[in-house]
């Protein structure tokens, strides 16, 4: 055998080991309760070399989870170290500063065994559906109130599960059974991995996981110092305001790119929110690794290797970074955003990849209904028969435009979530969506044209009055276009179409009212006079682009049946300011 | 007695996108033709290939009782856009169900990707007021007037075919039909497709767009299969013709040509038929079939009998062959994982200097570089070729002489100079990760089946490029037993004559056990029977046929339904537990356990009806008998050792039953070569199928 073949081994190793975690990650989708675990894939799997890198993650639906498990593993291997492990014992933590930033998100660690040695360990991270407290939501004012906090614990020692941790858990959730469930299905797929990666080691021998992780590592950071080393060095800033829970929040974010390093200080950020928006670091550099991979890497997989040269700072207290006791159950609503800010940074010098911003924060439809809320809107006693219901489903607004191309329209970005089926949706719960559609003109203008934003309208089915726990964003500050390309629409939460409710937090829909959602668009890129006057026409014969747009923004001149006049349109479009005028 | 579509002389034929192949069988006899797809006129290779079997075997059009027919036309017509002018009629407030579609990314990290346009464009897409609670009840009446104004506007857009999708229609089908009653007395040359009709599923994404899609290619395939329908009766035939669903079901030309959305995909369905006949001939209960062509592979794995089908399948993927990528279709399609991994497809080296090989594909235009007709990617084919596997000068019969030179060329430049390696581990390096791809794939569905791939499984390897890497695939997933059957070439067209007339038809009514009204689902079912069999009976008068019903269920909170066969007795006779039972010894099996305590609902009701499977002559034993034809031999690289052998070379046509050779050894024929290993031993069996035992179970 040629040495030289060792390194076409190693690949297929590699990839046999991406396929590995990927089918840990399948094993826990098939079996989870949380729909955002199931139709969102908000989970993650991997396996850690002895040392705590991570070697392998499975590209699952959230850049949330990007590498989170490493600093967890990390706090594992000094709690419990590797020698005193047995074969048959799992580790676990929900605490959020050591993972994915909120309670819900539990990690489990288990160590694979080869001939009585650990020679790797598996770890998995996954939305539970209840963590116990006030449940998934901004409103708490401190980590005490949004549940169950777990150390790290060990879940089973040499095989015999803890019984007595899995009693205090079921005690303080909503649902013991789901999420017991839930927790004894990472074991699974942790144990899935394990053997799996036993298989692959059989397969080839002579070529152990030490030397198989220093070729993936060193390899993908190869290949992310070519890519880093492909761009300019300096410094660029950005920022951007968003709405924030009870007052606007600013995002301020530098990039750094000296040569073998992306460093992103997150300095001059706004302090941390009172309710529970906030990110811990781990957190923050989720989402701030995956707008530098998307833009600048996107082919180099997550490990430890491709991650090392990605640094984030934030000053301790700002909402990017906060220490305990800080509330921060519903920091998704901020962490999505941040792609943003650093797309903004990087437009500077790469401006022929990222996109504009877009709504990036998801619309969760999360809706309670009966008693309680039966109780607040004070009704008659029989007025109501619907079930009581608990309801948690994704609506996205339009994402930027690219420089190439339009944005995507009600499409999650840069979360990985899946909308849910309205069939669906109402076979759960009493409620009717009775509008859910894509809404003109709600796109930024631009040469490339934002994504459109989407209306959802929905009561229940008898009228009976429910919550909805609001957590919205971009109704005061829209997505803004670039490079003289307009911003998108801005997003609304309304009792039908007339009276504001608030952006964040826990509220009543009295009875026989429909909560309207008007979400977000995209922002365009570019001069919407310079837009391809085909593709004006086009948007305006679907009704994309309403005509007073086309005539106003696009520059077309519309003839008597209200089709774009392709020739009258360049002329007008000649002798118009070049400035971009924006929708009122 | 057999069911009348298996009797006498029979015809099969599978259209593909570079092939037609055509089996005929009668009297324990066979005889196979292969010619290039006639893409303009797809009936003319058909006629053209009859006639050439008819005059080499003497047989006349009356001594045919059967011609069973499988198409690639509507999958085409869906890839190439190349359908009716469709509109779609649906629920005021739901305009964009087709555009909203799922609103994810088949990508997270590729900012550029673009998303597949609906078949239907918004402009073509119509709402009217009407709107039906979750359980039927009629929360909003139906517009019949704004219904007949729509007529006049169908008409002025020139619509050929027309999607009737409102929310519910699953459950009450009142207004749908309503729609086509109304329109259909307007615009009478229409086509209709009900969503209700066409998927009567829940989730409105995936049932709009099977509909839609129906809608889209009903006029076209009817026109096709009349067309097809006229030439045969010219030339003679008098006999019934069926079409292959992508089921693995057969049915006659009118049903057909209402729900053409079925037709797709029925070339894979009449090979993985085949696997699950050959099971049965050989007694194996667990089966992976794996077949391999110039652009894609096709790996299918199924427990005692048959292989399952699944609703959840995409047409027309856009991006890589990924999953999300394309068109839902969400009808029973034979449950299979695709790869884009073949003879063509392309070796490159990524930004991380790592090898990579396809999805892209030469395909068979301009083909491999070795072809020398302008292809200059480095393919998995060339690296067969110089790994020693493929014999340039006898290729596909000896009719196209293969370049070496080229494939060396392309290799060298793509793949050996900026790994770095030398050329030979850069071939290695190729097919190594082709296999180790397809491997990957087979272990990711079997995992999402909860199935267990290896622990005795049998593989049954078919098409050209299959026989050439089924070995090191079985290795990989630790199976120990190949069977390569005769005319593998034309495995899809063999299959689809031992197919059954069959029909599913799957609705969705979700019960949560707990509050379960047998008598309700019984009538549901009884319903769905009778629907059926109504279909089958239009191809099969007479035969007997027997029922399958299933359920998918899950737990009460989960997204994900697993299928659970159901008794086939009236529901409100039998133990109310044994749904329960029959849910939990399911998931137990897949998952390992069950959840105690959780309320469990049912959500799709299933019922197949179809004459029973064809009968399955046992192979007969054999002596052994020491091998006496000639035979060469030849230099190989091999892939689990790394090093250069010499094996022998044989012609299968040389290899009697009986005989037993050990690897390494080249089984050469017409249309593929078969590539037995050291630590592997060929032996045929009685029907002359090849079998790779591996003895050394390790590989290295």
């Amino acid at each position: 055998m040629s040495t030289a073949f060792d390194a076409i081994r190693l690949q297929v190793m590699w990839t046999r080991l991406l396929a590995v975690v990927e089918e840990q990650a399948q094993t826990l989708i098939r079996t989870a309760f949380s729909t955002v675990v199931s139709e969102a894939g908000d989970l993650s799997a991997g396996v850690f070399d002895l040392t705590g890198r991570m070697v392998a993650q499975a590209a699952t639906g959230t850049p949330g989870h990007v590498n989170t498990m490493a600093e967890t593993v990390k706090d594992f291997l000094i709690h419990f170290p590797i020698e005193t492990m047995k074969d048959g014992d799992h580790f676990i933590t929900n605490d959020p500063w050591k993972g994915a930033g909120h309670l819900h998100d539990v990690t489990v660690m288990t160590p694979a065994f080869r001939d009585g040695k650990v020679v790797a360990l598996f770890a998995c991270i996954c939305h539970q559906i209840d963590m116990g407290g006030r449940g998934l939501g901004p409103d708490a004012e401190s980590v005490f109130e949004e549940g169950l906090l777990i150390p790290p614990m060990r879940l089973a020692f040499a095989g015999e599960f803890n019984e007595s941790l899995l009693q205090i858990i079921r005690t303080n959730v909503r649902m013991p059974y789901e999420v017991e469930g839930d927790i004894l299905s990472y074991v699974t797929c942790n144990e899935v991995g394990a053997t799996r990666f036993g298989e692959m080691l059989d397969e080839f021998p002579g070529i152990d996981f030490p030397t198989l992780s220093d070729y993936v590592i060193n390899r993908s950071r190869e290949g992310m110092l070519a890519a880093i080393r492909a761009l300019p060095k300096g410094t660029w800033h950005g920022s951007m305001e968003v709405d924030g829970y009870d007052k606007p929040i600013m995002l301020k974010a530098a990039v750094t790119i000296d040569g073998e390093k992306v460093l992103i200080d997150y300095a001059g950020s706004s302090t941390a929110s009172r309710f529970g928006i906030n990110l811990v670091l781990n957190y923050t550099k989720a989402y701030t690794a995956f707008a530098i991979r998307s833009s600048i890497a996107p082919d180099v997989p997550n490990n430890a290797g491709s991650l090392g040269p990605i640094e984030v700072t934030g000053p301790v207290g700002s909402i990017v970074n906060v220490e305990p006791p800080a509330p921060v159950s519903a920091r998704h609503v901020i962490g999505q955003m941040l792609p943003d800010v650093i797309f903004g940074c990087l437009a500077q010098i790469l401006p022929d990849v990222v996109p504009a911003e877009g709504a990036s924060c998801i619309w969760s439809l999360q809706l309670r209904g009966g008693m309680e809320a039966w109780k607040m809107a004070n009704v008659k006693e029989g007025e109501f028969t619907s079930r009581a219901f608990s309801l948690l489903s994704f609506n996205s607004g339009g994402s930027g435009a690219r420089p190439d191309k339009d944005g995507l329209s009600v499409t999650a970005f840069p979360s990985g979530v899946r909308g849910t089926s309205v069939e669906a949706l109402e076979n759960l719960a009493p409620v009717v969506l009775w509008k859910k559609e894509l809404l003109p003109d709600s796109g930024g203008a631009g040469k490339q044209r934002g994504g459109l934003g989407q209306i959802v309208e929905v009561g229940t089915i008898d009228g009976a009055p429910f919550f909805v726990f609001a957590m919205y964003d971009r109704i005061l500050f829209p997505a803004r276009g670039r490079f003289g390309g307009a911003e998108g629409g801005r997003g609304d939460a309304t009792l039908d179409g007339t009276e504001k409710l608030a952006i964040k937090g826990k509220q009543l829909v009295p009875a026989h009212r429909r909560l309207v959602l008007v979400l977000p668009g995209g922002g365009g890129i570019g001069d919407p006079l310079e837009r391809d006057i085909e593709m004006v026409a086009a948007d305006l014969g679907e009704g994309i682009v309403t005509p007073e747009a086309a005539r106003e923004i696009y520059g077309a001149v519309l003839d008597k049946d209200g089709k774009v006049d392709r020739e009258a349109s360049r002329q007008a479009r000649a002798e118009r300011p070049a400035k971009a005028p924006v929708l009122a | 007695m057999r069911p009348e579509h298996e009797l006498g002389w029979r015809l099969g034929v599978d259209i593909g996108g570079t092939f037609t192949d055509l089996v005929v069988e009668g009297s324990g006899k066979r005889h196979t033709g292969k010619l290039l797809t006639t893409h303009d006129r797809p009936e003319r290779a058909v006629l053209d290939g009859v006639r050439t079997i008819l005059e080499e075997t003497g047989l006349k059009p009356v001594d045919f009782t059967s011609i069973i027919h499988g198409t690639t036309l509507a999958t085409n017509a869906l890839i190439e856009r190349r359908g009716a002018r469709t509109a779609l009629v649906t629920t005021q407030g739901f305009r964009d169900v087709l555009e909203i579609a799922t609103e994810t990314r088949f990508d997270q990290y590729d900012l550029g990707i673009v998303k597949p346009a609906p078949l239907v464009p918004r402009d073509l897409r119509f709402t009217v007021a009407e709107r039906m609670s979750a359980t039927g009840d009629v929360l909003v009446p139906l517009d019949r007037d704004a219904v007949k104004r729509l007529a006049a506007i169908l008409a002025e857009r020139e619509i050929e075919s027309v999607a009737v999708g409102f929310l519910h229609s699953f459950v009450r089908q009142d207004h749908e039909r309503a729609v086509r009653d109304i329109l259909s007395r307007e615009l009478p040359h229409l086509t209709f497709s009900l969503s209700s009709e066409v998927s009567p599923e829940i989730r409105e994404y995936e049932r709009f767009s099977t509909t839609v899609m129906n809608a889209y290619l009903q006029p076209k395939v009817a026109t096709y299969l009349k067309d097809l329908q006229d030439r045969i009766r010219e030339g003679g035939f008098a006999c019934p013709i069926y079409l292959m669903l992508s089921n693995g079901g057969l049915t006659d030309i009118e049903t057909a040509m209402h729900f053409p959305a079925r037709l797709v995909e029925s070339g894979p369905a009449g090979g993985a038929i085949l696997a699950s006949h050959i099971a049965k001939e050989m007694s194996l209960s667990k089966v992976l079939s794996f077949d391999m062509g110039g652009t894609t592979a096709k790996i299918c794995l199924f427990d005692q009998g048959e292989p399952s089908t699944s609703r959840d399948f995409e047409v027309a993927r856009v991006y890589r062959f990924k999953r999300g990528s394309g068109l839902p279709l969400r009808i029973p399609v034979v449950e299979m994982v695709e790869i884009g991994a073949g003879g063509g497809s392309i070796a490159r080296v990524n930004a991380v200097g790592l090898l990579t090989v396809g999805p892209e594909s030469a395909g068979s235009e301009p083909g491999p570089a070795c072809y020398g007709r302008g292809g200059t990617g480095a393919t998995v084919t060339d690296a067969n070729v110089l790994l020693g596997r493929i014999d340039p000068a006898h290729f596909a019969g000896g009719k196209i002489q293969l370049d070496l030179k080229a494939a060396t060329d392309a290799i060298g430049r793509d793949v050996a100079q900026p790994l770095p390696v030398s050329i030979p581990d850069a071939t290695l390096g190729i097919v190594e990760m082709v296999d180790e791809n397809m491997a990957n794939a087979a272990r990711e569905h079997a995992a999402e089946r909860g199935m267990d791939i290896s622990g005795g499984r049998t593989m049954i390897a078919f098409g050209g490029s299959a026989p050439l890497h089924a070995a090191r695939l079985a290795e990989k997933l630790g199976i120990d037993t190949v069977i390569i059957p005769v005319d593998a070439g034309v495995a899809s067209a063999l299959g689809f004559l031992r197919a059954p007339v069959a029909y599913e038809i799957v609705r969705t009514r979700p019960t949560r056990l707990s509050a379960f009204d047998a008598k309700a689902i019984d009538g549901l079912l009884e319903e769905m029977t009778k629907e059926a069999t109504g279909f089958v009976r239009r191809g099969v008068p007479k035969a007997e046929l027997k029922v399958r019903r299933r359920c998918s269920m899950r737990y009460l909170g989960q997204r994900h339904e697993i299928s659970v066969p159901i008794p086939d007795a009236p529901l409100a006779s039998i133990d109310p537990a044994a749904l329960r039972l029959a849910f939990e010894a399911t998931y137990h099996r897949q998952f390992g356990r069950t959840i105690p305590k959780l309320e469990i609902e049912a959500l799709a009701w299933s019922v197949v009806v179809g004459t029973p499977e064809a009968e399955a002559l046992p192979v007969p034993t054999v002596t052994e008998t020491a091998f006496t034809g000639n035979s060469g031999s030849r230099s190989l690289l091999m892939p689990g050792v790394a090093e250069r052998v010499e094996a022998k070379v044989v012609q299968r046509d040389d290899l009697v039953p009986g005989t037993t050779l050990d690897g390494p050894v080249v089984v050469v024929e017409n249309d593929t070569s078969t590539v037995v290993p050291q630590g592997f031993s060929v032996t045929v069996n009685g029907h002359g199928y090849l079998v790779l035992t591996r003895y050394a179970k390790k590989g290295r």
